[in-house]
């Protein structure tokens, strides 16, 4: 293994460790002297990228985070919304990007028990995970297959093993991750409100407990090696600092956790994540205002001899921090012998304010005020600029060309089903348990978001979504349109959003078109969230995505939960009923630019993308929420992903029925997108033709398809009376049928779209 | 005494594990390779040797679908 | 009637068992570490990752003091339920024959199955009609059924074989399509299908309250009104 002390001379020390001589000199000044070995290995680890978010804090505070709903926003282990009778939702997200590119079983893994920790944490018990992951391509990349694979493979092994539900996640296949793939984990966890709780340290007197497993050399490094540096050649070295996750210790240390906080026994709580007890303690000392003495002899170690700066650093996995009054130790201590879960005394809550590491002799191995720690790391600000025309060349380049333009128009529908991009997911769901704490209502591929019940008789939804292609066509409107398809995913299903949170996985920061992107793109999910009303609680940055020849596609991906009253009334996804009427409800002018049609035509990343009108928007997600909430609707889908040919062959292929569609006359391309505009829906004729009460809220002020104008009653003779919905077609048969466009058997289109997946896994 | 308690499939149990190395040692060029069987090493300290074998019919293997093979150690 | 449900460390699914029992007598929850059965008419041991799988499935639960208790439970004609981890858990402890080795897929699979009642003269199975149909999810990664030959003809032939996978729904290879079986007294029933996860309309299917059903009604407690 080598060692993470350089032996280089000292005057290279900060610099093999990820500190610019700048930094370092900001060290020296603010300490007034040199710093020691476990000093310097702290404070690299809390100045990078990873803790210190050096690159991202400022864009990020254009953020909303705040609305009414919210109990715990940004800057606690979660978020939390509430979500009524005394429950709160915590909810986040978090990326676990480079590890899972050096092993992709482990990292995949330890990033499920990293955000399953988080979460409770909290005070809450995690009840749902979902997962956005990008590979490169599947049927050029053995590489890309391999890496599938094992990351689908050790989500569901830890997420499987510790009894919380996968409920939902995508995945999608570009050239540009092939050297950096993205494993980004969100979780969900439930909690009643008295049982929230903070992390800042507090109460001189009190002491520190540290609970669950032993602590190795596992990832030491990880943070500033792993992290925050471009993954190159030579990754074989740096297996050794991989983290092995333990699902059964944290199950143990999970329940324990919840025990000790349902018998009030904390002060409170934080996990143990990148840069490990430093970056832990330090910000619990920081958020309380304390200082804390640590001994480092009385940490449980895995391997004899490890010195405090590993001590220190270490990421073993599974374990905790709690600050306990010390009349309560006793019972905490029986607790954790209960659920077979170590703990120990590791340290003291002092008002010095600084953070004192003590070596096995009572030497100080380090000794720092907090603040140098937790917020003396410089901020910096980008310099963004927008790259000339053509974009940003991405590695990989465009993916090989599957279409070459002349197919017939069913050809294209069907490559376009079976494209890995578009194909079921069926192959990795059924890796998942989706349905373990029985509240799952909705499991994947049965609607447009995941629905869990509520103990209060009303549920809440989630779904997770992010298209880096669009993104990097144009940051801005991509990123925003992520935004409105997560929150269209949750109208599909009847739920209002409550809040956001967003992994922001980004190239190198420092060079001007990355950090462009970065910008432009929060603008977009700003603006995004401003209109929906939606605020953002909490969130992960993962920067410096780069293979030597550029960088991934920016990929912002969303994560958003929503509220609905009635589960039984839960959207679904797929056609019902014989003879159901099908409409179009929003405004919707898709364009090929970025589109899975352009990908399979091998066509050059370009904009511009479809604008975003967000009163059209609201109205339309309004429209379709109210309906499926009324229990009028049969089914509900919203139009991304291969346009509205696409969107209509997937309720086709879920509900195993046909259907007759005219097409609105503006509408020339049925494969052209506008993610998050637009829905198809089925039901009785006479939903769509209106009258009081039915859908609940007004409509769009545009006409439905194609551009302005009222477009209404295009096909099947209705004078659809809802605004902003027209009635496109029939539900039925055992074809699907675009009129003058295409006519497949659903049965074709059922076995394209489930084989496409499965031939790489 | 440090032993090994080697574990492997019983003889004519389905063995998928054995199979799949067995499939994909051909694809990186090494013919020739038959009756593949994964099974699972126990590496362990023990102060009486003898009882080794009652360890593993009771708790290290389960001998409706396991065989073992027991080792010293180096 | 009166439910124990086991909770060793590492169980998933005791409160899911404990809900379902529910909506047919009361349920309790039974520590894996106490000598305690609480005076339970049905044990259940459920399903999840016990002792988190390590070693061999069901491998490590065997030995946990309740067990001691179960097993007895059992020899006096008690009646004992094993989901999944419990089935496993079960067949290491021999009061199942059989054992449960690594699906032919040598992954985790989830899937929504359809099973196909071989009897419905059992005391798991009283609820349901012979060749009846059950829709109940499965969710494991060791679930297939295996006994030595002479030992399965025996299984079969003495009618212990309670369910089936339904032709070409055999998620794991289990052979004879073997999902379910029963010891020969008749009162120890293990399977791999999930029946506490198809016990509410709004969730999923509502096949799987059947067997809790079936289990009332062996113990002789009228449905509740």
């Amino acid at each position: 293994m080598a060692s993470p002390l350089p032996s280089s001379g000292p005057a290279d020390k900060h610099r093999e460790l990820g500190l610019t001589d700048a930094e370092y000199e900001l060290i020296l000044q603010r300490l007034g002297r040199e710093p020691g070995d476990t000093e310097l290995a702290m404070l690299s680890l809390m100045w990078s990228e990873h803790c210190a978010y050096k690159h991202s804090r400022k864009v990020l505070r254009r953020l909303p985070t705040e609305g009414p709903s919210v109990l715990m926003g940004p800057g606690e282990n979660a978020g939390v919304v509430d979500v009524g009778g005394g429950l709160g939702v915590a909810f986040k997200v978090e990326s676990h990007n480079h590890p899972s590119a050096v092993e992709p079983f482990q990292g995949a893994a330890t990033g499920v028990g990293g955000i399953l920790r988080d979460v409770f944490a909290v005070g809450a018990r995690p009840i749902a995970v979902l997962d956005s992951l990008r590979f490169g391509e599947p049927a050029l990349s053995a590489r890309s297959r391999y890496l599938l694979d094992r990351a689908v493979g050790g989500i569901g092994h830890y997420g499987n093993s510790i009894g919380v539900p996968t409920v939902g996640g995508e995945i999608y296949f570009e050239p540009s991750y092939e050297q950096n793939c993205l494993v980004n984990a969100m979780c969900l966890g439930l909690a009643p409100h008295e049982r929230l709780i903070r992390s800042a340290a507090a109460g001189p007197g009190n002491v520190l407990v540290l609970l669950g497993a032993l602590t190795g050399r596992d990832g030491i490094g990880g943070a500033s090696v792993l992290a925050s540096a471009e993954l190159g050649e030579g990754d074989e070295a740096k297996r050794p600092s991989v983290q092995i996750g333990d699902p059964f210790s944290e199950k143990k240390l999970l329940e324990c956790c919840l025990e000790l906080l349902d018998r009030e026994l904390l002060v409170s709580l934080q996990d143990l994540g990148a840069a490990g007890l430093t970056s832990s303690s330090s910000e619990m000392a920081s958020k309380g205002g304390v200082g804390l003495d640590i001994d480092c002899s009385a940490v449980p170690l895995r391997e004899a001899g490890m010195e405090p700066f590993e001590i220190m650093v270490s990421e073993s996995q599974e374990r905790m921090l709690c600050v306990v009054e010390p009349e309560r130790v006793a019972e905490v201590i029986a607790v954790c012998e209960r659920w077979e879960t170590l703990a120990s005394v590791i340290g003291i809550v002092n008002d010095s304010g600084r953070l004192r590491v003590l070596d096995a002799d009572g030497v100080a191995a380090a000794d720092l005020p907090v603040g140098i720690l937790v917020d003396d790391c410089p901020l910096y600000d980008l310099e963004p600029v927008a790259p000339e025309s053509p974009s940003v060349v991405y590695p990989g380049g465009v993916a090989a060309t599957v279409l070459g333009g002349a197919e017939s128009p069913a050809d294209t529908l069907l490559a376009l089903l079976r494209s890995p991009n578009l194909a079921s997911r069926r192959p990795v769901f059924e890796q998942y348990d989706p349905v373990v704490q029985s509240r799952t209502v909705r499991r994947p591929a049965e609607a447009d978001a995941a629905v869990l019940a509520l103990p209060t008789g009303e549920a809440i939804a989630v779904s997770i979504d992010g298209n880096g292609r669009r993104v990097a066509c144009d940051p801005r409107l991509g990123a925003a349109e992520a935004v409105f398809e997560c929150a269209a995913n949750l109208a599909c299903v009847g739920a209002i959003p409550l809040g956001v949170t967003n992994c922001l996985n980004f190239g190198n920061p420092e060079k001007p078109h990355v950090a462009w992107q970065l910008v432009e793109a929060v603008e977009g999910l700003a603006s995004a969230c401003e209109a929906l009303d939606v605020p953002v609680v909490g969130g992960n940055v993962s920067l410096y995505n780069e293979a030597p020849a550029g960088p991934i596609f920016p990929t912002p991906v969303i994560g958003m939960v929503g509220r609905l009253p009635d589960p039984a009334r839960a959207g679904r996804l797929g056609f019902a009923h014989e003879r159901d009427a099908i409409a179009l409800v929003g405004w919707f002018a898709p364009s090929p630019a970025g589109s899975e049609l352009a990908k399979l035509r091998g066509e050059e990343l370009a904009g511009p993308l479809p604008p975003i009108d967000e009163r059209a928007i609201r109205g339309a997600h309004e429209t379709v929420r109210e309906l499926v909430r009324s229990g009028a609707l049969h089914n509900a889908h919203d139009i991304a992903e291969g346009g509205i040919a696409v969107a209509i062959a997937e309720c086709c292929i879920a509900g195993g029925l046909g259907a007759t569609v005219r097409l609105p006359d503006g509408l020339l391309d049925p494969f052209a997108e506008a993610p998050g505009r637009a829905f198809v829906v089925s039901g009785p004729e006479s939903v769509f033709a209106g009258g009081p009460g039915v859908a609940g809220g007004p409509g769009p002020s545009r006409g439905v398809a194609g551009g302005p104008g009222p477009g209404r009653g295009v096909a099947g003779g209705s004078t659809a009376a809802l605004d902003g919905v027209q009635v496109i077609g029939r539900v039925g048969g055992d074809e699907l049928e675009l009129e003058g466009r295409l006519k497949v058997a659903v049965s074709e289109l059922q076995n394209a779209h489930e084989h496409g997946l499965l031939e790489f896994l | 005494m440090r032993a090994r308690v080697l574990v492997k499939p019983k003889a004519g149990i389905l063995d998928p594990q054995g199979q799949a190395v067995e499939r994909a040692l051909p694809a990186l060029g090494f013919t020739g390779v038959r009756n593949v069987h994964v099974g699972r090493m126990i590496e362990l300290d023990v102060e009486d040797p003898a009882r080794l074998p009652e360890m593993c019919e009771r708790l290290l293997t389960n001998p409706l679908i396991e065989d073992y093979e027991i080792v010293e150690a180096a | 009637m009166k439910f124990g449900v086991i909770r060793f460390p590492g169980s998933c699914d005791e409160v899911d068992a404990q809900l379902a029992a529910e909506r047919v007598g009361e349920a309790v929850i039974l520590w894996h570490a106490d000598h305690d059965l609480q005076g339970v008419d049905a044990v259940v041991i459920p399903g999840g990752f016990s002792y988190g799988d390590y070693l061999r499935v069901g491998a490590i639960a065997r030995f946990a003091p309740v067990m001691e208790e179960v097993a007895s439970f059992a020899r006096a004609g008690g009646l004992v339920l094993g989901i999944c981890n419990g089935f496993q858990v079960l067949c290491e402890a021999g009061l199942l024959p059989g054992a449960l080795l690594p699906n032919t897929s040598l992954r985790f699979v989830f899937r929504q199955v359809e099973l196909e009642v071989v009897s419905a003269d059992s005391a798991f199975t009283r609820a349901c009609v012979e060749g009846e149909r059950l829709s109940i999810p499965v969710k494991h990664t060791s679930g297939r059924f295996y006994a030595p030959s002479e030992e399965l003809a025996r299984l079969e032939s003495a009618g212990q074989v309670l369910l089936r996978y339904a032709p070409g729904e055999n998620p794991n290879g289990s052979l004879n399509d073997i999902a379910g079986v029963r010891n020969q007294a008749g009162n120890v029933f293990g399977l791999m299908p999930h029946p506490e996860h198809a016990v509410d309309p709004l969730i999923g299917s509502v096949d799987g309250l059947k067997i809790f059903e079936s289990i009332r009604a062996q113990v002789g407690e009228p449905a509740p009104v």
